[in-house]
């Protein structure tokens, strides 16, 4: 068995892949299953696509694709309790893409399914449920890009270079799901490594300890799924769905009392310190805002900025223009407009309570300021609030002048409308529009956009966490943060001025009543 | 020609030593504490002034036991007899060789305003200041004590602060009164002898 690897720099990085490579070797071996699907008959064939495996999945696997098709995985769509909303991949907005319907081709490389090229897709068909993408342990699966989902199979019409990927092995070779699997979306949400999150990288596919005390693959090597706990395929710790606050103790195993099993008190409690002032802490601060110091902490940048309103710039050859930065990121792409990026970025803070709005394209906006595409509810004395830490992405995104509401576009592809290939707006955004059924009135303008992702990976060891004068002291992390007196960074206003004023004068008192004694003794001592 | 009483016996003279460190250690790490500057790092300070508060409970427990197996706290009952004297004499009699307006004996060590003083000390700035320390050192015992809902931190530690500069101001003005006895520095070699000189 081999691990999927991605380029790291760095001997000791090398060096620690090495060994996580054998720790992997042995940690697979103990928890192999008791099925060697090698040795099944019905695997021993050669597979022309996806579905045909899922076929021979659900032969033994009855319920799976039942299970998976009532998953977020599946439907892209999450009626938010809170609001009433659909949100999902399909309903909301981000700054990474412009909508996900013109684009499904591409997007849905990242859907659990096969074939979600269009409106056309099947949702019950259960042979489009991809098994492989979440139980390869091969590292050898993938899904195509442009391909909606399809992983490229020998016989298929393949872009030139692209390698087929052996479905027969790949299936023989099922397993638990991983770090690896998991990661081979989340990774690279927002189009690459490490882009959309910030605490979600490939460096958390054989962290260190300092990047990540859990995932370390050299100590406890904990799978996603380790706090994801998933049962009949439904993965537990929504970010749609977050408890901002768990004041209880630790979850007591097999003990089902409705309580998300992914937060950090599931298995620490609620007061895991020594000192009992720092659990006090935890009235008011989520554990992420100590413990996970910096985010973005494994060597690979995400993205902070993304300008879509700079995109369709050529070189003076009439290329499109693609630069990159000393680090070979890339900075300017005409397809895409210009990013920044950040690494070991200190996050910002607010108060969360659990509820999250997020804004859909049907939503009015007001384009004199920036437009928040979800907003973390919270306050200090709503009782339900910790103050979190996120990362906020900015970004200039189009809108309708006309409805004030933000508009998709297709932005991938290489068809006419895609704005890759003319770098025209107005096409691409009314072909984004008309694919999500929503009306566009033909003018369109770019806004500031702001969206805020929690920080929840990327634990760091405990001695690294964020020491007291990170929020104690002139320079605070949480300066800002309304409903809460720091000590060391909150004084007290008037009363410092008052007493040291009366501090000074009674200084200056004595001193003067001192040279006053003392000039009068010389006159007394010459008389 | 100056006489010698004997006032302070040998555990006042430690307590009075003693106290005067763990204040001063207190006032340098408690303004770190609040904000006002960085010396030792605020979670040193943190830990610094949170052993010596304790340090100075346990040195009280003594004191308060000392004061009353040994009657002196009766040295504190306030007057307000020649008070009046005392201060005319600050004002005015201490610049033109004027005789001190009190005579200390052994059963009055104090003036009248050292009486008021040190009482308003240990009754009011004092007592400020431990309250109001306790709650703070026990911030996190507050939801078990049902203390939650009626105290802020933000309150707590405003008193605290304010008891802060008081003993701050009474600092600075006992550093400077303790010059004005018979000679500048007599008060001061009485505090380590226990013999005070008097006109």
């Amino acid at each position: 068995m081999t691990r999927r690897t991605e380029s790291r720099s760095g001997t000791g990085r090398l060096a620690a892949w090495l060994l996580a490579g054998a720790a992997g070797l042995l940690h697979a071996a103990a928890f192999a299953s008791t099925a060697d699907h090698s040795q099944f008959k019905q695997l021993q064939q050669t597979f022309g696509s996806g579905p045909a495996v899922t076929t021979v999945c659900l032969e033994c696997h009855a319920r799976a694709a039942d299970e998976v098709m009532a998953s977020k995985h599946w439907t892209w769509s999450f009626p938010d309790p809170h609001s009433g909303k659909q949100l999902g991949k399909q309903n909301v907005l981000t700054s990474f893409s412009l909508g996900i319907q013109s684009n499904n081709p591409t997007c849905n490389a990242c859907h659990i399914g096969y074939g979600w090229k269009d409106n056309s897709f099947d949702f019950t068909a259960k042979e489009n449920v991809d098994c492989l993408v979440c139980h390869d342990t091969t590292g050898a699966y993938r899904k195509g890009t442009g391909m909606a989902g399809h992983p490229p199979v020998a016989g298929m019409a393949l872009p030139e270079g692209t390698k087929p990927v052996d479905l027969a092995d790949v299936a023989q070779n099922v397993g638990k799901t991983s770090r690896d699997t998991c990661g081979t979306c989340h990774f690279h949400g927002g189009g690459g490594d490490g882009v959309k999150h910030g605490d979600l990288d490939t460096s958390l596919t054989a962290p260190d300890k300092e990047v990540d005390v859990h995932m370390d693959a050299l100590g406890l090597d904990f799978a996603c799924t380790e706090c994801h706990k998933t049962t009949d395929h439904q993965v537990a710790g929504s970010r749609y769905a977050l408890t901002a606050k768990d004041p209880h103790g630790a979850l007591m195993r097999g003990k089902d009392d409705g309580r998300n099993p992914a937060t950090c008190q599931a298995c620490h409690g609620n007061t895991p310190h020594k000192a009992a002032r720092l659990d006090r802490h935890a009235d008011k601060l989520a554990c992420q805002t100590c413990h996970i110091p910096e985010y973005a902490r494994g060597g690979i940048a995400t993205k902070l900025t993304w300008d879509w309103s700079a995109a369709g710039r050529r070189d003076s050859h009439g290329q499109p223009l693609l630069t990159r930065d000393d680090h070979g990121r890339i900075v300017y792409d005409a397809k895409k407009g210009a990013f920044s990026y950040g690494e070991d970025v200190v996050p910002d803070y607010f108060w969360f309570n659990g509820k999250v709005e997020h804004l859909t394209v049907s939503d009015r906006i007001d384009p004199a300021k920036p437009v928040p595409l979800n907003r973390f509810e919270g306050s200090a004395d709503d009782g339900e609030s910790r103050i979190w830490p996120f990362k906020v992405m900015r970004a200039v995104q189009p809108y309708d002048r006309v409805h004030l509401t933000m508009l998709k576009a297709h932005t991938t592809g290489n068809d006419e409308d895609s704005y890759g290939r003319d770098f025209d707006w107005h096409r691409a955004i009314a072909r984004g529009m008309k694919d999500a059924g929503k009306p566009f009135s033909g003018e369109f303008g770019f806004v500031e956009t702001e969206m805020s992702w929690p920080i929840t990976h990327m634990v760091a060891p405990k001695e690294q966490a964020l020491s007291c004068v990170a929020c104690h002291g002139a320079q605070s992390r949480l300066a800002g943060v309304p409903g809460i007196h720091v000590p060391g960074h909150h004084g007290h206003g008037w009363l410092d001025k008052l007493g040291w004023w009366l501090a000074g004068l009674t200084l200056l008192g004595v001193v003067a009543h001192g040279a006053g004694r003392a000039f009068a003794h010389r006159k007394g001592v010459r008389k | 020609m100056s006489e010698r009483v004997y006032v302070f016996p040998l555990f006042e003279r430690f307590w009075h030593w003693a106290q005067a460190i763990l204040i001063m250690l207190l006032l340098v790490t408690g303004f770190e504490v609040h904000g006002t500057y960085r010396l030792l790092g605020f979670e040193r300070a943190v830990d610094t002034h949170t052993v010596v508060a304790w340090t100075l409970v346990g040195l009280w427990v003594f004191a308060i036991f000392w004061h009353f197996t040994t009657g002196e706290w009766k040295q504190y009952i306030p007057t307000l007899t020649k008070v009046d004297a005392m201060i005319r004499y600050y004002v005015w009699g201490i610049f033109t060789d004027a005789p001190h307006p009190f005579r200390l004996t052994r059963l009055q060590k104090h003036n009248p305003l050292q009486r008021l003083a040190y009482l308003g000390v240990m009754t009011f700035i004092g007592p400020l200041l431990w309250v109001t320390g306790w709650l703070y050192l026990f911030y996190a015992s507050w939801p078990a004590w049902g203390l939650e809902r009626y105290l802020s931190l933000e309150w707590v530690s405003f008193f605290h602060t304010a008891g802060a500069f008081m003993m701050l101001l009474f600092l600075i003005a006992h550093l400077y009164l303790i010059t004005t006895g018979h000679t500048v520095f007599s008060h001061l070699k009485a505090m380590f002898t226990g013999w005070e000189e008097t006109d």
